[in-house]
């Protein structure tokens, strides 16, 4: 126990030492949380629209008002020609452009209906396809006014008034930012306890303190949980830091149970420091284990469901996002953020959290070799 | 000058084929995450689970609840028995939506004319929150024509959609510019940093500048293995994305190869600029992993749209390198654009390259200690 504590001792000076890790553990979180989660917006406004008028009626003029008239668009040009259009959007003048058929009015007249196109640079497919949903809705909305103004004369169909209520629970104001907040609580605690440690011992490779350890009477597990126990504080000064942070500055705090959301931290940190241990063993210098590791973290980030969902993932990496810490500490952090759930309905994901931090630590105490 | 130069590349190049570990990430991380965004990684919304409450079961709601098992973008799940236990199934997050029907639907729709639908969704991610709204809006839209038996609904406006540039919305076409940012930056800025600073802390940079060639030229020389290195890298994220995944080089493959090696110098000085700043190994991978990590992912326009950022922010993404070089591989790639169209980017990396040179040389010692 006594060689323990020297040991984290030894540990925790040579962290406060480096020039630069004292500062990223206070000033990361902030600086992350200041500046990020306003980048991360999928919802498109001001989409530069090119309106191909080749009606120049009454009722394309109504419908270019209607669209002026949405806050999502910005009328770029009005014009004849569809060519000039399509170069628009080759230089990213315009992002959408809604074609408008010569014959517009006069089918809508005597057919009562008519054909219109629109055309959406899909670059980014997200972004195109809403664009063209918003478009598409204000163009709905344009023909079931014109059905009201005639109305008196149609016959009221049976059926005809459904309304549909939708409540959008949980985020009411579908606010992007109140969705990644705790994904970005959690990204964070993973690069810095994911690729600090795994520095740690393959540094100490590096310069050749390590064959002075391996001579002390210093036991295996006692110099690998030497090497875990700082980053566990450090993970959770990062994680009040960024609770603290998230409260003041957007309002949002977690509504279920602030014990369980630190419990499956203090069990998450644990694992991903035990996962670096382990390859910081496997690894002679520094740049290998360096790449193992953002190898691995850029693996477990991309399929956590952090920036895109697990259940639109195919099944094999459905099963790889269900093997994933990460997964499950995301899913614990929202669901304890947004969803106030307490301490029990957590237990699942808690499990393999436990499952993960054994297995790694386990690992990570048998892969270090005494004698090399 | 030019035999001994030679003779420093060669040792450059034996200090990384040696380490076979490191060699097979570096070749091996492009062909993974091209994999993982090109069939993991998927914006669309699929697989949502629903559960139907209806109260009072009728040939209306019937109707409906099998239009939407039908649909592939919805599971239906256990019918539940109370809204109370939609709430809760809500909460532990069991289902995605719920559709619930009021008392005496098919009687107040068929007789008044009237009735009303309710919407649950579990909007914790908004994106996913509207557009699973939006789907069971359309299904509902569908199932209301057949009941009101109407072959066309009047002043009804018929809308095609067309897709430019990426026809079948494959999420692919938005990725690939992205992964080729982020790997190239990744392994010239951080290998570069990394392999010049481990001279200074082992004390080898000392023999080095030593030696009879000028300390810039050492330093020019510790950069053409990771040049060549990412050369590799490039071919085999193109060969990938064109053969894998099936996204084509619209535009010229010149064009795309001059942008891309201009990225990679400028990564590569990138990497030299840090390695003169900082003095440990450790430091050099926390500035160039750590955080530059954070940056490309977010505010290159890689994974989200950069028109959306607030201004101070597109400002602050204006500085990201990988923002541009983005930005024209969509254009040239995807888009088919010529050098016109790209002439800004260029113009700015050629910009980023000369600040960073400049600033490096002027950093770079040619003393330690």
């Amino acid at each position: 126990m006594k060689t323990l504590k020297y040991l984290v001792e030894k540990e925790f000076k040579q962290i406060w030492r480096n020039p630069i890790i004292p500062k990223m553990i206070v000033g990361y979180p902030i600086l992350v949380l200041l500046i990020f989660p306003w980048a991360i917006n999928f919802e498109v406004k001001n989409i530069k629209i090119n309106i191909v008028d080749q009606s120049r009626s009454s009722y394309s003029q109504r419908l270019i008002n209607k669209i002026d008239a949405s806050a999502y668009f910005i009328l770029n040009d009005i014009t004849d020609s569809y060519e000039s259009s399509l170069q628009d959007m080759d230089n990213a003048h315009c992002d959408i452009i809604l074609v408008i058929p010569p014959s517009f009015d006069k089918n809508l007249v005597k057919e009562q209906k008519a054909d219109i196109s629109i055309v959406a640079n899909a670059v980014n497919t997200t972004q195109g396809l809403l664009g063209s949903n918003y478009l598409t809705e204000i163009i709905t909305d344009f023909s079931s006014d014109l059905r009201y103004e005639i109305q008196p004369i149609l016959k009221v169909q049976r059926a005809q008034n459904l309304e549909i209520v939708p409540r959008y629970r949980y985020n009411e104001t579908l606010d992007y930012k109140v969705f990644m907040l705790p994904a970005f609580i959690v990204l964070m605690i993973t690069l810095i306890c994911g690729i600090l440690p795994s520095l740690n011992v393959v540094l100490e490779k590096e310069l050749g303190t390590i064959h002075q350890i391996n001579t002390t009477p210093v036991s295996k597990f006692n110099f690998i949980v030497a090497k875990v126990i700082p980053y566990w504080i450090i993970g959770i000064i990062i994680l009040t830091i960024s609770i603290f942070v998230t409260w003041i500055i957007y309002g949002l705090y977690p509504s279920g149970s602030m014990v369980a959301l630190y419990v499956a931290s203090i069990i998450f940190i644990l694992g991903i420091t035990a996962l670096a241990i382990v390859i910081s063993n496997y690894s002679d210098t520094l740049q290998q284990s360096m790449f193992l590791v953002m190898f691995f973290i850029l693996i477990i980030i991309l399929l956590s469901g952090m920036f895109t969902p697990v259940s639109s993932m195919p099944v094999w990496a459905q099963v790889i996002a269900y093997v994933n810490p990460l997964t499950h500490f995301i899913e614990i952090m929202r669901l304890i953020y947004l969803k106030s759930n307490s301490f029990v309905d957590l237990l699942r994901p808690m499990g393999v959290l436990i499952l993960f931090a054994l297995i790694f630590n386990g690992w990570a105490v048998v892969s270090y070799r005494k004698s090399s | 000058m030019s035999k001994r130069f030679r003779a420093f590349v060669e040792k450059e190049f034996y200090h990384i084929l040696r380490d076979r570990r490191t060699m097979l990430i570096l070749l091996g991380m492009p062909v993974v995450q091209i994999l993982i965004f090109g069939f993991a990684i998927n914006m669309e919304v699929q697989n949502i689970r629903i559960a139907v409450y209806e109260p009072q079961p009728d040939v209306y709601t019937q109707d409906l609840t099998a239009r939407v098992e039908a649909n592939s973008y919805f599971i239906l799940k256990e019918t539940p028995h109370s809204i109370q236990e939609i709430n809760e199934r809500l909460r532990k997050g069991e289902i995605d939506m719920a559709l619930i029907f009021p008392n005496n639907f098919h009687t107040n729709l068929v007789h008044a004319g009237k009735s009303q639908i309710q919407i649950i969704t579990d909007s914790s991610d908004p994106n996913i929150g509207t557009i699973s709204t939006n789907y069971l809006r359309a299904i509902i839209g569908e199932q209301q024509k057949e009941w009101m038996s109407l072959q066309q609904i009047p002043y009804e406006i018929a809308v095609t959609n067309k897709l430019h540039y990426n026809p079948e919305m494959k999420s692919a076409y938005t990725f690939v510019p992205g992964i080729m940012g982020l790997v190239l930056m990744i392994i010239c800025a951080i290998m570069t940093s990394i392999s010049i600073v481990r001279e200074k802390e082992m004390g080898t940079m000392e023999v080095l500048l030593a030696s009879p060639l000028n300390s810039a030229t050492v330093l020019l020389s510790k950069t053409i293995p990771y040049l060549a290195l990412s050369i590799v890298n490039l071919v085999t994220i193109l060969l990938l994305s064109v053969y894998v995944l099936k996204v084509p080089i619209v535009g010229s493959l010149l064009l795309l190869i001059f942008v891309s090696v201009l990225f990679i110098f400028l990564s590569l000085s990138l990497g030299l600029l840090i390695s003169t700043l900082v003095q440990t190994q450790v430091t050099a991978i926390i500035i160039s992993g750590i955080g530059l990590m954070m940056p490309v992912l977010i505010l290159s326009g890689m994974i989200f749209p950069i028109n959306n950022m607030p201004n101070l922010l597109q400002w602050l993404s204006a500085l990201v390198p990988a923002r541009w070089y983005i930005a024209a591989i969509k254009k040239i790639m995807i888009q088919g654009l010529g050098f016109f169209a790209v002439a800004k980017e260029i113009i700015i990396l050629i910009g980023m390259i000369v600040v960073l040179v400049i600033l490096s040389i002027r950093n770079i010692k040619p003393r330690l200690g």
